[in-house]
Formats: C-alpha cells, structure tokens, sequence
C-alpha cells in the first residue's frame, strides 16, 4: 500500500467512523438510561435514509430544509416508538423490553419494504455534499472531510449539554440509579424523551451523512450499521459518550483497513466486528472507557 | 351448582384415553392431508412449515424460555443444518447444473448421503459450533449475549457466501434441486421425536436446573448447580434441533440461498415463542401453526382490490407483514404472557376450564365483572393523579429554586 492510498483510507475510514459514532451514542444514551438495546436504533437510522429521498426528490425541497426536516421527522418517529413500545413495558421484565425493541426493528422493516417497495432507492443529490473534493494527491466527495467536523462538533457540544446543564445533570442521575433519581424528583419520562430526541437526530445527521457518498437506501441497510454501532458502543464502554466515539472511530477504520489491505476478506469485515466484540467481551467488559459496575445481588 | 367452584382433576385413565385419542387423531389428520382427502396441496405445505417451526421454536424456547439465556442465533444453525442437507443430498445429476459458476469440490463431489444422514450431521454440525462459541458467549451477561449471537448467525451467513467456500455451498447462488418430501409423515415423526425429546430434557433434573438458572443464576449456583455446564448444554442441545430444523426446511424449500437465513427469521421465531409463552412446549407449537396459518391468511392484503374498477390504493405487497408484525407488537405489549404463559396444556387444565363457564356467565349475568373493572379503573385514576401531582410538586419545587437562585444572583448584583 503506497503513502496516497494509505491517507485515500485514512479519510474513509475516518469518515465511516465518524458516522458509526453518532449512532453509537444514541445507543450508548439509551442504553445507559434505559438498560435496554435499542434494536430499533439501527431501522430509525435508515428511515431516516428514506426520509431525506423523499423530502428532496419527492417534495422538492432545497437540501438545507431538507436536512432540517428530516431531523424533525426522524426525532418524532423515534419519540413515538419510545412511548408506544417502550413506555408501557418500564416496569416489566428486562427481557421483554428488549422483545419489544425487536419487534419496533421487525415493524420498520416490514413497513418500509411495504411504503418504499423492497427495490434500492437512489440517494438524492444534497447540495455541495457531494462535490469531489481535491486535498493534495486525496479526492473524496466534500461529506467524507465534513463527517468528521460535524462529529466532532456535535461531540462537545454534547458534552457539554451533559456535563453542564441541569438535564445533563438529571440524565447522569437517572443512568447511575433509576429509582433514586425518581424519588429526588426527577421527571424520568422527560428525561428519557430527551434521551430519544438526542439519539434520533444524531442517528438523522449521521443517515445523511453516510448515505450520501453511497448510491442505494433499502429496507436492510440500517441493519448492518446498527449492529456496528452498538459494537461499537460496547468496545468504548457502554453508558460512555466518549467512549462510543472512540469506539465509532476503531470499527470504521479496521473496517476500511482491513478491506484495503486484505480484499480477499472482504466477505468477512462484518464477522471481524464481532470478533472483536467477543474478545473485547471476554478480557475487557467494560469496554475501554467503561467504570467497573459491582454485580448487585 | 354448589356455591364456589372447585378445581377438580380427571383420573389418570381417562387422560391416558384422551392423550391416546389425540395422538390418534393427529397420525389419521396426517395421513388423510398426505393422501389428499382433506385439504390440497397448499394446505400440505402450510402444515410442513408449521412443523418445522414448531421444532424449532421449541428448540429456541429452551435457550430463552427454560433456561433464561437470550439468544439470538437461530438463524444461523438453521443455515448450518440447511447447507449440509442441501449440499450432500442434491443427486449427482443435477450436481453440474447447480454449480455451474464454480465446480464443486472434488472431495465431496463424489459424496452423496442419504437424508436422514445429512440430516443427523447437519444437526450435529450446528452443536459443534454452538458449542464453539458457547465456550466465550456464554460467559457473557443477557443483552451482550443476544448480540454476540446475533452477531455469530449473521458470520455463519458470510462464510457460507464467500469466496473461498464456493465449491461447497455455492456461495451467493444458492443450492437447488434438493429432492423434496415423499411424504408429509418425515417432517411430522421427526419435529415430534424431536420436541418429545426436549421435553423429556425440561421434565428431567437438568431440566430443573435449567429453571433454577432461569429464574435467579446467583441462587443456583449457591445451590451448586454448575452454571456454565447447564448453559452449554441447554445451547448445544438447542442448536442441534435448530440445525435438523433447518435441514427440514431444506428439503421443504428444495432451494435455498443465505438470504433465507436472515435475521429476520430469527425475529420471527422470538416472536412465534413469545406468542406462544416463554417457557410454554405446547404454546410454542400452538403458536407455531396461528402463526403459519395466520400468515397465510393476511395474504389476503398483499393482492389488489377494486371497488368498481377502481383499486384501493393500500392493499399491495408487504402490506400483510405490516399487519402480521402490528398484531405481533400487540402481543407483546398488552398480552406478554402469551397464549400459555409458562403453563403446559393439560386435560386437567381444559377439563376445568369448560367448567368453569356456568360461573363465568354467573358473574357476569350478575355484573361483577363490570363492578371489578369500575374499581380497577379506579385504582388506575388514583395512581395517575398520585403521579401527576408529584410531578407537579417537582416542578413547584425547582420553580422555587430558580427564584431562590435568581434572588441569590440578585443580591450578588
């Protein structure tokens, strides 16, 4: 592998990370505050993919509207699922909460094959996105050298929201101790919408900016990304927003590395990912960033 | 009618006479459908599919409903157990013609076994690699396990499409040309040895511990129960009739590719054993064929209807797995205990519940039910106005606080 290549993938897979990484926080927010593997995360994020086709070359709208509507969109599907699936099943055993996110994925699925038809649609043109880009001997579409800003960005200023406002206060009270959250008076149920709210447009923002270097969305395509994700949110510790960055940023770039430097694997970069969620399971559980949890009995 | 109803048990002889009717009538059901007396060809193939998932809807109730593991790997130990069926079994004429990308094998292009062979290997096949990956999954808490296994079916569907196992499995095109059923009596006998099977296990100690895990692992290891050996054990077990499942499936498909392994498949069964009731053998079969009939009936929705030459626009493909998969969530929300819950059908059971219905209608002829409902929905309001008001105490609370702080900043100023 000479040196351009090596950077060409160094900026892909940066890129892929990127976008892994703003899904795996809306699992890893999830996750820290409901317990619960939001199965449905992964199908969220592809309607979100449908959403933009439709409000671009259905309704017609300027890509910068666009992007806005299918944020709005993509956080009142993910807010409805959670009241409709989730809400009615708090107090009900782990196990059938998580049926509950299977059956939301499975529903998604099937509706969207259903409304969009099960035939890959093409991804719409979203204004400058998807001009090749000139950076030294490097050319990529603009969205690639974009992804990672806007991550970043999005990064701190949730951080931020987490760590210095009062409903990040509230968020990090719930995710260490539900009941006692509730009995100081914390409004769990506001504080789990806002929960779905974040993921939902981070999932929004991230559909846009991974499908648009890619020509196709269909019914399937949010499922491989979201078990990514949630891999990858596991691998930078569950319930740790930083971590599920870093942990977006490793599986995009051994993704891309390993298809580039063995095309003879390719069959097999989906398989690697959960390799290293076994191996990371079984020596590190609690991810990289992750704090030890004592098991209660 | 005496005043309060009594649980009353039929005797042992009768229920010996009842069991031996009901097998009776199910080996003369399917001998009339495999002769053609009753029902077409159609029915014959809804029937086989319903078997099937019956055998492996148990297989996956016993991970998941008796011993309390959530495991999401179905799909791919019914892949397994299909591809040795499909690839050993294909007849050496057609062998040519389904591998015509890239030649087969020379080493098993020769080979060619009978199904109840391929059918065992496929079985024992799948149990290997359970218990390959058992060894590190296992070790793993509840939801991390349903994605490491979810994560193994969709591996096990990589390897069988890519490159370097083409001259086994055909990659991508798929096999075809595996011989079908003569009769509808080889799915039947072998699902039924297979779930009487498993249900010897559940009835036997490790049957019992098994339940003990699924209901608190920490107490049942105190109670020396070896945690990791009953796991592996109860997933081996359960993946090996995953695999004769799916080699089943095989045969009833007559082609297969990996796409009909996806995780989709794996859904559908989670969603046919929770239908049915987590730890319930008869509700998952029961569910088995609801849900295999049920799917064939919304068919309806899928075909184009008019009114007057004009179609309705709704009614087109996918529809009916909207509406299959709308009914599904229902259960799951408003009816979690399923058709069974953890109980097993029982004569004693259906015995007192046609009993009971002169007290039924006696209640509701006397509008008790209406008066339990009046209070039930009482208590309801109650608890809702008891919540609201604490969270409007909430926010009285930090209302107060903000002054306090704006009056703090104030005098700061």
């Amino acid at each position: 592998m000479d040196a351009i290549t090596f950077f060409q993938n160094c900026v892909t897979g940066v890129s892929l990370g990127s976008a892994y990484a703003l899904i795996a926080i809306g699992y890893t927010m999830v996750y820290g505050i409901l317990r619960l593997i939001n199965f449905a995360h992964g199908d969220i994020f592809m309607m979100a993919g449908y959403f933009t086709i439709f409000a671009v070359s259905s309704f017609g709208m300027p890509w910068y509207i666009a992007i806005l509507f299918v944020i709005l969109v993509t956080v009142l599907l993910g807010v409805a699922i959670e009241r409709a699936a989730y809400k009615p099943l708090r107090e009900a055993p782990r196990m059938s909460i998580m049926i509950s996110a299977i059956g939301v994925s499975y529903l998604l699925v099937n509706s969207a094959t259903y409304l969009f038809t099960g035939l890959p649609r093409a991804y719409p043109q979203l204004g400058f996105l998807q001009k090749v880009f000139q950076l030294g001997p490097v050319s990529a579409p603009i969205v690639t050298f974009i992804t990672p800003i806007v991550t970043l960005v999005l990064l701190f200023v949730l951080m931020y929201l987490v760590n210095n406002t009062k409903t990040g206060m509230a968020m990090r009270a719930v995710s260490k101790d539900f009941e006692a959250a509730k009995l100081m008076g914390i409004e769990i149920n506001r504080i789990i919408t806002i929960t779905f709210v974040i993921g939902c447009s981070l999932a929004a923002i991230s559909a846009i900016l991974y499908f648009s270097p890619r020509p196709m969305v269909y019914p399937f395509s949010g499922f491989m990304p979201g078990l990514k994700c949630f891999v990858a949110a596991v691998l930078g510790g569950i319930g740790n927003i930083p971590g599920a960055v870093i942990g977006g940023f490793i599986i995009g770039l051994a993704e891309t590395f390993l298809v580039a430097a063995f095309p003879a694997m390719t069959g097999y970069s989906d398989a690697f990912t959960f390799v290293l969620l076994i191996i990371m399971l079984l020596f590190r559980p609690t991810g990289l960033l992750g704090e030890k949890i004592a098991e209660k009995v | 009618m005496p005043m309060d109803f009594q649980y009353k048990k039929l005797s042992k002889k009768t229920k010996m006479i009842l069991t031996i009717l009901l097998v009776l009538g199910c080996v003369v059901l399917t001998y009339m459908l495999d002769q053609g007396m009753i029902g077409t060809s159609y029915t014959i193939r809804i029937v086989r599919i319903s078997v099937i998932y019956a055998l492996i809807g148990v297989s996956m109730n016993l991970v998941n409903g008796f011993t309390g593991v959530f495991s999401l790997g179905q799909a791919g130990f019914m892949a397994i157990g299909a591809y040795s069926v499909g690839v050993f079994t294909i007849p050496f004429e057609s062998r040519a013609n389904v591998y015509y990308l890239v030649p087969m094998s020379e080493k098993i292009v020769n080979v060619e076994l009978s199904f109840a062979t391929a059918l065992i290997m496929g079985g024992l096949l799948a149990a290997a690699f359970a218990a390959l990956i058992g060894a590190p999954v296992l070790r793993l808490k509840s939801d991390y396990l349903a994605i490491a296994t979810l994560g193994f079916s969709e591996i096990v569907r990589a390897l069988i499409a890519n490159n370097q196992l083409w001259p086994i499995t055909n990659g991508s095109l798929g096999l075809k040309s595996i011989p079908g059923y003569e009769s509808l009596f080889t799915p039947v006998l072998i699902s039924a040895a297979g779930i009487a099977f498993m249900v010897l296990l559940i009835n036997s100690s490790y049957g019992r511990a098994f339940k003990a895990i699924r209901e608190d692992e920490i107490a049942a290891e105190a109670m020396g129960i070896n945690l990791f050996k009953h796991k592996e054990m109860s997933f081996v077990i359960s993946a090996f009739f995953a695999g004769i499942g799916g080699g089943l499936l095989a045969v009833h498909l007559t082609a297969i590719d990996t796409n009909q392994f996806k995780i989709m498949v794996t859904y559908e069964l989670l969603l046919i054993i929770v239908l049915g009731g987590l730890g319930s053998v008869t509700g998952t079969v029961i569910s088995a064929f609801v849900i295999s009939f049920g799917k064939e009936l919304l068919r309806w929705f899928d075909l184009p209807h008019y009114i007057g030459g004009w179609a309705i626009p709704i009614f087109r493909p996918g529809l009916r797995m909207v509406i299959f998969s709308l009914l599904l969530m229902m259960v799951v929300l408003f009816w979690r205990r399923g058709l069974m819950g953890r109980k097993e059908f029982s004569w004693d059971g259906i015995y007192n519940f046609f009993r009971k219905w002169p007290w039924r209608w006696r209640k509701l002829v006397r509008g008790e039910y209406k008066i339990e409902n009046r209070e039930r929905r009482k208590t309801q309001k109650e608890g809702r106005a008891v919540d609201k008001a604490g969270r409007a105490a909430g926010r009285a609370v930090r209302r107060e606080e903000k002054q306090k702080q704006k009056e703090v900043d104030s005098n700061a100023e």
